[in-house]
């Protein structure tokens, strides 16, 4: 069996006292696409926050693994430099600075070397062209006053240009259009399909039809209920979360 | 290098603590009296006039209390300064001219390479005198006058006379009479009818001495349909000591003429800024302020502007980085004296290891001063808990219709912005100063590229080792 790339086993997450995850085990290989579905608040965004090292959560037991290595200790900018990204639901606002000039910061930080601009500026317009995206885009504060659509495409371009091994895209599909769903689908696809390990968090099979995930995963009230292939999630698309409401309750007991 | 602890305290990394041996041809005692005014008078061999003007403003000096608002003055020690240090026998015509340590220091502050490549005239000073002044010849020809302020006097008495001391009096406030008593060099600039210098002219201003008072005095004087940018940058080494700078700047803009006057003041922390600068602005003229504040122990500096004629406008930006030990106490005033006229103020401060900024504005307007528009706009960020910020908006009007609005936000930076910089490979000191650049975006972008990148560089410097 090829090795697990990143690798989530008996993790448990608390905040502020609550606990949200309960148990949580995953296995993700580069060049994968998971799915991650389950109803609101059951702790699909967090599970999101805690790989990435977000500091408000505790782990209160388990593991994160990332190509072998423990990162639990590791701030979130480490995991990026290891090629760790989160496409984040709500991404917040950077007033004042454009995006290039963000994408650039962030691209130098991740290689740990500055970019010489005139490269940079030819990737960054190549990536905005091929998603479909107008020039300007790139000039404008980095989420201030972006649509909804807005915010998701800038995550998909700076996961483009971050070009990160493993990516987790928290409802990278919620607030787009259906032409600007197909070509955000198809540049998760592409990067899979260049070796990219990617965790897609989502409510809606749309955008699972494009990326037909190699696994299906059932979160409920912060544990993983089910595992499956492409039968899982038509089944939930036909029948809601309630037969798995009653396997987590039936696993509780 | 960061953090370096040379004499007294430096956080982050300050890189013009440097200091050159002192050399000087005239460096006069500790200590201010009447003698050390008129002799710095006669060793400059200047008129009667400006002799008497001096001791009046000496007599003032030591008459007027010290302001008991704003900054902590109270170990402001006068009688450790040296009130006159003239470095050079004359200014040089060329850098090659300098001494060796000066031309060193202008080469490591990068003036000479400045000179060249996007100013159209400047002047260095050094301690109390100007060394060096340039301007290029196809504004000479043009009639633009671009002197140190003692040539100005030597050379155009009669202007300097009818102008020096109206905008800013001898007796203003303590440390604009200590100015006029002992004022040494600074810029003296005039820009002829309906001439533009597109290219901005700048000075600069070096403390090199130990215990040193500079009173540079500045006189700018744009004619009718004129514009010129002024651009001042300033530093020092770091001693235990402190210095002193108490600078004065007048500025008259008449009918229809622009002048801007950007500063990126960048004392090292154990020097006490207390400016008086202010601009009055004829029919339809326009004056903007861009004030950059990084350095300096103490600041004190309220950037004024007097709408004289009808329909002038000012505009006052502002930007002040307080670290630790540092109080900055800037502002802005506009007096609205006549109809029509029109204000922009934004001031944008961050605090942080400790440093104190506060903002102090001033409107006013008079009765008689019909369709006035003012905007004042004041953002504070605050970096951690030791540190402070305060604002006083105070706001005097007379006319009813007055069209007046204030905005003030006090904000720290936020968790998920942070985490969001982060999850993109950002330090948290790489975040931080990204977040703290966009800040201060809408004042950096009014200033010509090197400047702003000079001045986000400064910050990130200043800030380095702060957060984290
Ligand atoms: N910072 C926090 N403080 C308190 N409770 C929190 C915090 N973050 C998350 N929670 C709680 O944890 C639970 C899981 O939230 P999470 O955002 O992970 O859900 P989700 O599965 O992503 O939901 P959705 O589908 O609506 O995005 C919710 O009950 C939420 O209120
Ligand atoms: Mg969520």
């Amino acid at each position: 069996m090829a090795s697990v790339d990143l690798l989530v086993k008996g993790l448990r997450v608390g905040i502020q006292g609550k606990e949200i995850l309960r148990g949580i085990d995953l296995s993700l290989r580069r060049g994968e696409i998971h799915a991650l579905l389950g109803p609101n608040g059951s702790g699909k965004s967090t599970l999101a926050y805690v790989l990435m090292g977000h500091p408000a959560y505790e782990v209160v037991a388990g593991e994160i693994r990332l190509f072998g290595e423990d990162i639990r200790g590791l701030d979130p900018d480490e995991r990026a430099r290891r090629g760790l990204f989160l496409a984040f639901q709500y991404p917040a606002e950077v007033p004042g600075v454009a995006l290039s000039n963000f994408l650039r910061t962030a691209l130098s930080a991740i290689r740990e070397q500055p970019l010489p601009p005139l490269q940079f500026y030819k990737t960054l317009h190549q990536r905005l062209e091929s998603l479909g995206m107008d020039p300007g885009f790139a000039d404008r504060a980095v989420n201030e006053g972006f649509s909804g659509g807005e915010k998701k495409r800038s995550e998909i371009l700076q996961m483009s240009l971050l070009q990160p091994k493993i990516a987790i895209l928290d409802e990278i599909d919620s607030g787009l259009d259906i032409d600007a769903l197909r070509v955000v689908a198809n540049e998760v696809r592409r990067m899979a399909d260049e070796g990219v390990g990617i965790l897609v968090i989502t409510h809606y099979q749309r955008i699972l039809e494009y990326l037909k995930p190699d696994l299906a995963h059932v979160m409920i009230q912060g544990r993983i209920v089910r595992s499956g292939g492409p039968d899982l999630v038509r089944e939930l698309e036909a029948a809601g979360y309630d037969a798995f409401r009653t396997e987590a309750v039936e696993a509780v007991a | 290098m960061s953090g370096s602890q040379v004499e007294g305290f430096q956080i982050g990394e300050y890189r013009y603590g440097f200091h050159e041996p002192e050399r000087y041809v005239y460096k006069a005692p500790r200590g201010l009296t009447r003698e050390t005014v008129l002799h710095i008078s006669e060793m400059k061999g200047e008129p009667a006039w400006m002799r008497d003007l001096r001791l009046r403003a000496f007599d003032l000096f030591l008459r007027k209390p010290m302001p008991t608002w704003g900054a902590d003055l109270s170990k402001v020690d006068f009688a450790a300064i040296h009130y006159y240090v003239r470095p050079t026998e004359r200014p040089g015509r060329s850098w090659e001219d300098l001494p060796e340590e000066i031309r060193r220091t202008f080469d490591r502050l990068g003036i000479p390479e400045a000179e060249k490549k996007f100013l159209a005239g400047i002047g260095a000073q050094y301690e109390s005198e100007m060394v060096y002044h340039s301007l290029r010849e196809n504004l000479r020809r043009q009639g633009v006058v671009f002197l140190d302020m003692d040539s100005g006097l030597r050379e155009f008495p009669e202007l300097v006379r009818e102008y020096f001391g109206t905008v800013v009096p001898p007796g203003d406030n303590k440390f604009a009479a200590l100015n006029t008593a002992v004022w040494s060099g600074g810029s003296f600039i005039y820009v002829p009818k309906g001439v533009s210098v597109e290219v901005p002219l700048q000075a600069y201003f070096r403390i090199n001495a130990r215990a040193m008072g500079q009173f540079e005095r500045t006189l700018i004087i744009a004619d009718e349909g004129s514009f010129v940018h002024y651009i001042e940058g300033c530093t020092a080494p770091i001693y235990s000591e402190d210095s002193l700078h108490a600078a004065v700047v007048e500025i008259i803009v008449k009918r229809g003429a622009r002048v801007r006057y950007t500063t990126i003041q960048n004392w090292s922390t154990n020097v006490y800024n207390l400016v008086t600068k202010r601009a009055v602005a004829e029919e339809e003229a326009t004056m903007e302020w861009v004030d950059g504040n990084i350095g300096s122990k103490v600041t004190m500096k309220y950037p004024a502007v007097i709408l004289k004629g009808r329909g002038a406008k000012a505009e006052i930006l502002s930007v002040a980085l307080a670290g630790r030990g540092q109080h900055i106490d800037a502002g802005a005033k506009v007096i609205h004296l006549a109809p029509d006229t029109a204000s922009h103020v934004v001031s944008k401060s961050i605090s942080h290891s400790g440093g104190r900024s506060t903002y102090r504005g001033l409107v006013r307007v008079v009765r008689g001063a019909v369709g006035v528009k003012n905007a004042v706009r004041c953002d504070a960020l605050i970096l951690d808990e030791d540190s402070r910020s305060d604002t006083y908006p105070h706001i005097d009007v007379e006319e009813p219709d007055a069209q007046l609005g204030h905005e003030a936000t006090v904000s720290r930076i936020g968790d998920e912005q942070l985490f969001y910089l982060r999850s993109r490979g950002l330090r948290e000191s790489e975040a931080v100063a990204l977040l703290v650049r966009g800040f201060i975006e809408p004042v950096v972008r009014e200033l010509p590229m090197e400047y702003a990148v000079e001045l986000n560089r400064l910050i990130e410097l200043q800030m380095e080792g702060s957060v984290g």
